[in-house]
């Protein structure tokens, strides 16, 4: 569809994808925020991804120095924050270079051209300048001397050079604004409440980003407009998040839903050290924050904390969960309620870790020394983060079991729109600490859940001693019996397999039986839904499940799994949990497997289906 | 016995601190004498048994926990400051104990003491030393001396050791001190002060294994020669010793010197022992003094007053609320740009 602005046209997209990309000092990661709010307050839908280099200032200017950030909107509800992007903003050379293989042929390109200088094009390894040989044919480049129109648009503000060269990515905001037919209205509120002590700022940006707005349109730059409809999204309050930033929530919600102090202790880890900044502000909630010498200093706090009653709360990462492992183990033999949040990157050592991938599964499934089972929940989605949060927590306190809340650095970075939940519609988390010294022995079981009884220091008359030593069935004395170790052991195991009925049933996407299922966990759910869909809507007999119990399984997976001929098994490491379900589940699934540092995209599964599928009857 | 005090409260005994746990250390160790006078601290110190907490890590001192009729956490190798952090920031109205060797604390687990120390938790951290890995039976230890012939150093140890005294010291720990398992009244008058102190108190606890490291402290710890070869450290006090307090300590520049009272030397020449000195630099020469250039300094070295990070950390949240008010999350959740969908 198309419409008339002025004299120029307006062409209706159901979705939009542009990477902003730029030096790290160059503000993409802002700008991109800037873009994900307003499309989100306009109503589209919104999925983003930051790519962000590992070095916090490498040389300005050079590839490693990159920074870029993804947004797609829509007017439909995406899933991803898509495979390739339409619009590549490139603040300087080495921004063209390190994304320009992403972008398809016809997408368009809009270069800052006053950044093409030779010492820059030197900088970015290219021998000549690509926006004047032909290199870019079959792109739509469009060139846009940003950094001197900023500079001039600003001249006449009291900033210095450096203030002013600082501001040019709202210039190009701006631009980009004019493209897609965007209200400058949020930015401005924005930038007004984040400069309010700074008000010569404020205004500079203001004008810099109004100028390349306008610049935009009398420059004539784009012969044709966008606009992208509103989605239609639940009825509901929206706002954006990420999945770091939906997590803190969600544990901290669990706090009051529980009405017990959070303790969390942690050392600082990318891509997990947002939740620590997070909660960090909110100490007005009773929440304590300590950030430990170490990864083994954090968890032992929150072992402690555990022990005294409150909620015990740490985040990491693969590497860090490696040096968590052995007081896991202790949190496992003394059955105190502790979440581990493991926001999982690239490995093995210290690998790439501003990238993310699966691959920590196993490790925390089996990564402790003895038979040491814990709980293990994993989110699909950003927005998910807060309800597994919350979730993790449940089940540690009710189970009395340490609980691993399994997300990755892409769920824990990306964002999208979040319907706000009330907190009336949220259950409450029953806590119930042993009070009773005639009846008081630390190792009893609940008849249904075997979870020990939770008894504090403080508590007359309960005085026990618990540690790391095999304890003895019912008074929790040090025992090297033989039987009462097998006893034990099988009580530890089975303690987690009753959380099975304790949990929701797999939800199918797609018919509940058919030719494939594709069985996937955390944050490939975008992909794999995506796919499936297009592939639904070709005809073919496909479903979907995403598992966000991965330890125990949901009861009735087995029976899902026996509903379809075949099982694909997507996931970011070489099948991990493909590994566990034809152990567990003598099925013969077959995977897809990629270790890149990047998500699957839509494409990739697809094409795996078609593969899988193609050739068959379709329904 | 349990008997009335005063205020009508019922004052425990040691009995009462006493677990139906069978003790297991081998016959003669230094550690009864520990265990027996923690138990006999116990009902001094007027806090409610159910208030109080031992915790541990690994090695023959960290069984001590299941010897006390309290609260205890015999955790793993090393971590105990970790887990009685996290216990006392999160309930500081109980006592927690840290029970913890010379391996426990110095070796695997010195970057917790070293941080727990610094911050000033509201601890008690009692370091039995005996020089020797017990538990695995009989290899050398960061206190071991040079050349010291075990089953894993046949041809004597290579590494230099370290003085837990100066590491907590060095620490910035407000609380610091040492003293003798042999040595019960002291020993017993020592834990208390450690554990009337507000903030870190380290111990450091000779205690003699006799089963692999028989009389490692002998040379100057035998009653013979006790009182010539040991110095007990009193506050506001000169440092005098020996059997006749015919000796005493100088400080000549920086550098500490034994000289004889008498012929020009009086007390008024003697270093007179502050262990309230905000600067530690006296009680770090102190605790680099000893056996045989010096007699070994036993008693208070440090104490001195710092804000504990549990007072802190408590003050901050007390404060958050003041300022800002209880936590609203449903305020929390509905911040930043938000908008309805229809």
């Amino acid at each position: 569809m198309s419409t008339e602005n002025g004299d120029r046209k307006v062409e209706e997209l159901d979705r939009v994808t542009i990477r902003f990309a730029g030096d790290s000092g160059d503000g993409m990661q802002l700008v991109g925020l800037q873009f994900t709010n307003t499309a989100a307050v306009f109503g589209n839908d919104v999925a983003t991804v930051p790519d962000i280099p590992a070095e916090i200032r490498a040389p300005a200017g050079s590839i490693p120095g990159v920074s870029a950030f993804q947004v797609s909107f829509s007017s439909y509800d995406i899933h991803t924050p898509g495979d390739a992007p339409d619009v590549l903003v490139a603040m300087n050379p080495a921004a063209l270079k390190a994304h320009l293989s992403d972008l398809p042929k016809g997408g368009m390109i809009v270069a800052n051209s006053d950044e093409f200088t030779e010492v820059n094009l030197k900088k970015a390894d290219y021998d000549s300048n690509p926006l004047k040989d032909d290199s870019l044919t079959g792109y739509r480049l469009v060139q846009v001397p940003i950094t001197s129109m900023n500079a001039r648009a600003l001249a006449d503000s009291r900033l210095n050079t450096k203030q002013i060269d600082r501001s040019k990515n709202l210039f190009a905001l701006g631009v980009m604004f004019w493209l897609y037919e965007r209200s400058l209205e949020p930015t401005q509120r924005s930038i007004k409440q984040r400069f309010a002590k700074n008000p010569q700022v404020a205004e500079a940006n203001i004008t810099t980003l109004k100028a390349g707005y306008h610049f935009g349109e009398t420059a004539e730059l784009f012969p044709v407009l966008y606009s992208v409809p509103k989605a239609h999204l639940p009825p509901g309050k929206y706002r954006n998040i990420t999945g770091n930033e939906a997590a803190a929530l969600g544990f901290l919600t669990a706090s009051k839903l529980a009405d017990k102090p959070l303790l969390y202790g942690s050392y600082p880890i990318t891509p997990a050290s947002d939740i620590l900044h997070e909660l960090a502000k909110h100490k007005n909630f009773g929440v304590k924050t300590f950030q430990a010498e170490d990864e083994i200093a954090a968890i032992g706090a929150i072992i402690g904390a555990a022990f005294g009653g409150s909620l015990g709360l740490t985040a990491t990462s693969g590497p860090g969960l490696a040096l968590k492992s052995e007081a896991l183990g202790l949190a496992v033999m003394v059955e105190l309620p502790i979440v581990v949040a493991v926001i999982q990157r690239s490995g093995p050592s210290t690998g790439m870790p501003t990238k993310s991938e699966q691959a920590d599964l196993l490790q925390a499934v089996f990564g402790r020394n003895g038979e040491s089972p814990v709980a293990i929940v994993a989110p699909a989605t950003p927005s998910e983060c807060f309800n597994l949060a919350i979730e993790a927590f449940r089940i540690a306190i009710k189970h009395m079991i340490p609980t691993i809340f399994l997300s990755d650095g892409h769920l824990g970075t990306a964002s999208e729109p979040w319907r706000i939940p009330s907190l009336d519609d949220l259950p409450k988390i029953a806590v119930e600490y042993a009070t009773d010294p005639d009846t008081f022995q630390p190792y009893t079981r609940n008849d249904k859940t075997l979870a020990r009884p939770w008894a504090i220091p403080g508590t007359p008359g309960l005085e026990h001693r618990i540690g790391g030593l095999e304890k003895s069935d019912v008074s929790g004395n040090v025992s090297y019996d033989a039987e009462n170790h097998w006893k034990m052991t099988q009580y530890r195991a089975e303690k987690v397999e009753r959380i099975a009925d304790d949990i929701p049933h797999v939800e199918v996407i797609g018919d509940p039986q058919g030719q494939l299922l594709v069985l996937g966990w955390g944050s490939t759910y975008g992909a794999i839904l995506s796919a499936v869909t297009r592939a639904r809507a070709a005809g073919l007999s496909v479903s979907c499940a995403q598992l966000r119990h991965l330890n125990p399984l949901p009861s009735d997976l087995g029976d899902v799994i026996s509903r379809f001929d075949r099982i694909l098994m997507p996931e970011l490491n070489l099948g991990q949990l493909r590994m566990i379900i034809r152990s567990r589940f003598m099925v013969d699934a077959e995977g897809l497997n990629k270790v890149s540092g990047r998500p699957f995209l839509i494409q990739e599964i697809e094409d795996k289906i078609l593969s899988m599928v193609k050739s068959e009857v379709r329904v | 016995m349990s008997q009335a005090t005063t205020d009508g409260q019922i004052k425990l005994a040691r009995k009462d601190f006493v677990s139906d746990q069978e003790v297991r250390w081998c016959p003669g160790c230094g550690d009864y004498s520990i265990l027996t006078q923690t138990q006999k601290l116990m009902p001094e110190l007027g806090v409610p048994r159910e208030n109080i907490v031992f915790i541990s890590g690994i090695g023959c001192s960290s069984r001590l926990p299941y010897y006390m009729n309290t609260y205890g956490f015999h955790s793993i190798h090393g971590r105990a400051p970790t887990i009685a952090t996290g216990l006392k920031i999160t309930r500081p109205e109980l006592q927690v104990w840290v029970i913890t060797g010379d391996g426990d604390g110095l070796s695997i687990g010195g970057n917790h003491l070293l941080h727990v120390m610094r911050r000033n938790v509201d601890l008690v951290i009692v370091l039995f030393n005996n020089r020797i890995y017990g538990l695995t039976k009989g290899q050398y230890s960061p206190t071991s001396e040079i050349g010291k012939r075990t089953k894993s150093s046949p041809a004597g140890s290579i590494d230099y050791p370290i003085n837990p005294l100066s590491i907590a010291l060095g620490a910035e720990a407000s609380f610091v001190a040492r003293s003798i398992d042999i040595d019960v009244r002291h020993l017993m008058s020592t834990l208390e002060r450690a554990a009337r102190h507000k903030g870190t108190s380290f111990v450091e606890v000779y205690q003699n294994c006799n089963v692999f490291n028989d009389g490692a402290f002998m040379e100057f710890a035998d009653k013979s020669v006790r009182p010539d070869r040991t110095i007990t450290l009193e506050h506001g006090k000169p440092l005098i010793f020996g059997k006749d307090n015919d000796k005493g300590i100088r400080l000549n520049g920086t550098r500490p010197e034994v000289v004889d009272l008498g012929n020009g030397v009086s007390e008024s020449d003697l270093l007179i022992h502050d262990e309230t000195d905000p600067d530690p630099i006296v009680a770090h020469i102190l605790a680099r003094m000893q056996w045989p250039e010096f007699p070994v300094p036993l008693g208070v070295v440090r104490a001195v007053d710092r804000p504990t990070y549990d007072d802190l950390l408590n003050d901050q949240v007390q404060d958050a609320i003041k300022s800002s008010g209880e936590g609203d999350l449903t305020a929390i959740l509905n911040s930043g740009d938000t908008w309805e969908v229809e």
